[in-house]
């Protein structure tokens, strides 16, 4: 192993990483355009996989900022020579955003016909269930109750002033974080770090209280009769343990290549313990959430687990808790597991897809009647662009840092000699 | 034959005990123990101290605590008392998933510092067995075991040349006794 790490290390994306990342991309189109060219409930599952995957590119860049924010309101010192990652994801996150933008106007404004209890309906592609017209109009043949009253929530207008504001919020915060950072590799002393410190703070105030408000907004209207107060801290939990996963997963292949060679095990085992934690954290959350569901036993709340008991639905409902719960609880429980390499990287990778199915369960089974769902080009081909996507745009933010490491970051030499 | 048990090296500073602790297994002198009033990074490491195995103790005691509670809430609410609550079926798993995390949580905290107690040798009652109170405060001593360590001089001028403040010989163990 090298003794002798240079400060002024830079990461050049090329090669294999960037190949397969473009070849990724390339799939993900492709598969966008065979699914709206199968026609009928196919288009349908385009739009539910493209939503699916454009929040949880939105999760992961947040999720980088998220990290970067606690770590500094922290004062935490071990992390401090890895934080050019997640700082690279919060760089992505503008772009994440305007994609979650474009897809959710698309299937706003696109619109199909479908029979609905009997009677043909016009509706959009996402978010049916309350930007449908007519929903909120008294008088309407289609007119809802329910759906009127929340309709000062779950409305267009409303809907886009949060996803901008919220988002732009994050990603200034995001981008501030980074080039306090990359400043202070050029002036040196305390004051970036100060600042650092306090936009973090307010970061996290911000974060804390509309994380769940963006979640409800995105992902929880998409079945809009039913609502659970516990979906925000849920899918809170998810975007980080998720993120986290994928902030390990690229030490792990970085280090391979023979970039970030000065992390060590002792790193991998701060963030598998956060990992393992956090884990368990989405567990407890799920399980709050479905335990009061299922206790009450109310038509209307138990509406969204019934759902997600039909046959097509079920084994991956409790699969979920096997990949995101046993998995990572079994696999990372002792202290030598999460020092193993192979290890931590396995483990990253079943947490990554087991998120990937969290989103799938929440998002599928409200927009797909049941029979229609399935696992076949749309899901596959969209994962894998959004993913060579994230990774193109991440790596590319990756190598405009002068530095891989923050040269002059007051707590380096503790992160260097991380040792636990 | 000298009725030295013990002898300890006093140092002031950490860097010159791990120099000094450096010099003895230099000369193949088995050192006994170290003793320092915080705890200092890579000494395990240094002195080939065995890892812990109270995280085994932690899972044993884990599983102990899940399975008690399980049979508990298994006999009362299924097996010997039935009740209908909320038409809920009387094997009703997800009710008992609260208590069994709770009890996973309790029986592992307390079995693990029940572990560390007798590991140890503490526990309320018993006299602290301290070789030299001072390691509480600001020495890191070193404690060597003066029987077969021959000759004692050697030791000494050893510890001396490391840095060490002062080097104490022992006739008893333990300062305290209960």
């Amino acid at each position: 192993m090298e003794t002798h790490n240079s400060l002024e290390e830079k990461f050049e994306f090329t090669g294999t990483a960037k190949t397969v990342s473009l070849i990724a991309i390339v799939l993900g189109v492709v598969a966008i355009v065979v699914g709206l060219m199968m026609g009928g409930v196919h288009v349908q599952r385009t739009f539910t996989n493209l939503l699916l995957m454009s929040y949880y590119f939105v999760c992961v860049c947040t999720a980088g900022v998220f990290f970067c924010a606690y770590q500094y309101a922290a004062q935490a010192g071990w992390s401090a020579s890895l934080i050019r990652i997640p700082q690279a994801f919060a760089k992505v996150l503008p772009f994440a955003s305007l994609i979650l933008i474009l897809v959710v106007t698309a299937g706003l404004f696109t619109t199909h016909e479908i029979e609905f209890e009997g009677h043909k309906q016009v509706v959009p592609y996402l978010y049916a269930s309350w930007a449908t017209h007519g929903l909120t109009i008294v008088g309407e043949e289609n007119y809802n109750a329910v759906i009127a009253g929340k309709s000062a929530f779950l409305n267009v207008g409303f809907f886009y002033g949060m996803l901008i504001v919220l988002l732009g919020a994050y990603s200034y915060l995001g981008l501030a974080l980074a080039k306090a950072s990359e400043n202070e590799d050029t002036v040196g002393g305390m004051s970036n770090y100060d600042k650092s410190f306090k936009l973090s703070c307010i970061f996290l105030v911000i974060f804390g209280f509309t994380f769940p408000i963006f979640a409800f907004g995105t992902i929880m209207s998409l079945e809009a009769h039913w609502f659970s107060t516990m979906f925000g801290w849920y899918n809170l939990a998810a975007m980080h343990v998720s993120g986290l996963a994928i902030i390990a997963l690229v030490i792990i292949l970085l280090r391979k290549k023979g970039n970030f060679l000065w992390l060590s095990e002792n790193h991998l085992h701060s963030l598998g313990k956060l990992m393992f934690g956090f884990s368990i954290f989405w567990t407890y959350v799920w399980f709050a959430q479905f335990f009061l569901t299922w206790y009450a036993n109310i038509p209307e709340e138990s509406v969204y687990f019934f759902r997600r008991w039909e046959p097509e639905f079920k084994w991956l409902f409790w699969l979920n808790i096997v990949v995101n719960f046993l998995a990572p609880l079994l696999l990372l429980m002792s202290r030598d597991a999460k020092r193993l390499t192979n290890r931590m990287m396995w483990t990253c990778i079943i947490l990554i897809t087991g998120h990937w199915l969290d989103y799938y369960l929440m998002t599928m089974p409200g927009t797909i009647p049941s029979e229609h769902s399935g696992f076949g080009v749309e899901e596959i081909g969209i994962f894998l662009g959004f993913a060579g996507l994230f990774t193109f745009m991440m790596l590319t933010q990756l190598s405009k840092f002068k530095s891989l490491v923050p040269k002059k970051h007051p707590f380096l030499q503790e992160s260097l000699h991380h040792h636990i | 034959m000298s009725s030295t048990k013990f002898i300890l090296g006093l140092f002031d500073d950490p860097d010159d005990m791990m120099h000094g602790i450096e010099k003895l297994q230099k000369n193949s002198i088995p050192i006994y123990d170290v003793y320092t009033p915080m705890p200092i990074h890579g000494i395990e490491d240094k002195l080939g101290v065995k890892e812990s195995r109270l995280g085994y103790a932690a899972f044993c005691f884990g599983c102990l605590g899940a399975s008690v509670i399980f049979s508990i809430l298994y006999y009362t609410l299924v097996h010997d008392w039935p009740m209908n609550v909320g038409g809920k079926p009387n094997f009703a798993i997800p009710n008992f998933v609260p208590f069994t995390f709770e009890w996973t949580i309790l029986f592992t905290a307390f079995g693990m510092t029940l572990t560390f107690f007798a590991a140890t040798h503490l526990f309320p009652g018993r006299a602290p067995r301290v070789m030299d109170l001072r390691a509480t405060d600001d020495r890191f001593v070193i404690a060597i075991n003066a029987k077969g360590n021959i000759p004692h001089e050697d030791i000494t001028n050893l510890l001396k040349e490391a840095g060490a403040v002062e080097v104490k010989h022992n006739n008893r163990k333990y300062v305290s006794y209960e």
